[in-house]
């Protein structure tokens, strides 16, 4: 592996022992939660759409969720390996024929809808996120009591 | 005044910084970075440090470069670079710099040889504007057009922007930020591009312009336990 694959590989790891975004491709319904920053204090933004595109490999991967805000059609490109990528949820599978769904830049309405995945596949996938998300749940609610415990624990002392 | 290193360009990649900014960066390698000789006020009329990078086949080099590198004792050198130092940080010969020689956030200046471009017309050379797309322009759509006047002065003047060859030429990229260092692979990653090839040399100093910051080690960030080891 050369230095630059290396240096890539390292940020990768960095950023996924933080979080890991569940498996999804385009077509899918996403809800992608996006750190803010106002002034000084920090929030997140949910934002939801269909991922039309995934575009670039290793750190410079990317995806383009494109959502209809306000009668207007609003695509965000997110870096999958971004810091400010909090997580995203699979809100609904879809099924598609397509690696890139730029014909929906062209569509309205009823004529912009994606058929859901109701295959073996999809329905896989969806049960590995929502073992992985209770998985999650469970680690926060175990460290949310260590915590309490710990600083229970302290309190007596002082 | 510091001493600068010799590095290679390696390329480029992207990282992410504590506010979740991304960016771009160059990185550049350190290999075998040591003193080969010194050049002094008494002896040479100026103070600086002489250093060589990378490694050479003994069979490539000339004899008079062998007694060179043998007087300085250290392996034969792929690159010799000569880095002007004020007095007081000459380095010893035979010591390693390492990539610890900057510090995360400072500024550098980066000079190298810009990639060649060959015979180039005068809207790549100079960024001239070309003619015009229609209105009676034909095969001529990429010209630099007039060159100067009428019979007075009757030449065209000296320096006039014109085709030619571009590239291939020394060029220094001013203040540079110094994203991170890793001292064991000899890597520093600098902010932005860095003219030059992948694989070209490359010589790092502190920016001219900003001054070495406090913390940057000085005369300069060396190897410690291999400096000894050579005799």
């Amino acid at each position: 592996m050369n230095i630059i694959q290396q240096l890539e590989a390292e940020q990768v790891a960095k950023i996924e022992a933080k979080r890991t975004l569940p498996e999804f491709s385009p077509g899918d319904t996403l809800r992608v939660n996006v750190r803010v920053t106002e002034g000084t204090r920090t929030r997140v933004q949910a934002y939801e759409g269909v991922c039309i595109a995934r575009s670039g490999g290793s750190i410079n991967e990317s995806f383009t969720v494109r959502k209809i805000s306000y009668g207007e059609g609003v695509e965000r490109v997110f870096p999958v390996y971004s810091p400010l990528v909090e997580s995203v949820e699979v809100v609904r599978r879809g099924k598609v024929r397509r690696a890139k769904l730029y014909y929906l830049r062209d569509r309205r309405g009823k004529s912009a809808r994606i058929i859901e995945n109701t295959g073996t596949r999809a329905r896989k996938l969806n049960e590995s996120a929502r073992l992985t998300a209770a998985g999650e749940k469970a680690r926060i609610e175990a460290e949310k009591v260590a915590a309490a415990e710990a600083l229970a624990a302290e309190k007596p002392q002082e | 005044m510091r001493s600068g290193v010799i590095a290679q360009k390696v390329g480029m990649t992207r990282v992410y910084n504590d506010a979740g900014e991304h960016i771009p960066v160059t990185v550049l390698k350190m290999e075998n970075c040591q003193v080969v000789a010194h050049r002094t006020e008494e002896k040479n009329g100026y103070v600086a440090v002489q250093l060589g990078a990378g490694q050479k086949k003994v069979k490539n080099t000339t004899k008079a470069l062998r007694g060179h590198f043998a007087t300085a004792s250290v392996e034969p050198k792929a690159k010799l670079v000569e880095f002007r130092v004020s007095s007081e940080n000459l380095i010893d010969v035979g010591s390693e710099l390492t990539a610890s020689h900057f510090v995360a956030g400072q500024l550098v200046d980066v000079t190298g040889t810009s990639v060649g471009k060959g015979f180039a017309g005068a809207m790549k050379r100079h960024n001239f504007g070309g003619l015009r797309a229609t209105h009676g322009v034909s095969l001529s759509h990429r010209s630099h057009g007039s060159t100067g006047n009428n019979q007075d002065p009757g030449k065209v003047w000296k320096g006039k922007r014109m085709a030619g060859h571009m590239g291939q030429t020394r060029v220094t990229t001013q203040n540079l930020e110094v994203v991170s260092t890793d001292e064991d692979r000899g890597l520093i990653l600098v902010k932005g591009a860095v003219p030059g090839s992948k694989g070209s040399w490359i010589t790092v100093r502190d920016a001219i312009k900003a001054g070495i910051p406090e913390s940057a080690p000085r005369p300069a960030g060396i190897r410690s336990a291999k400096v000894e080891g050579a005799e």
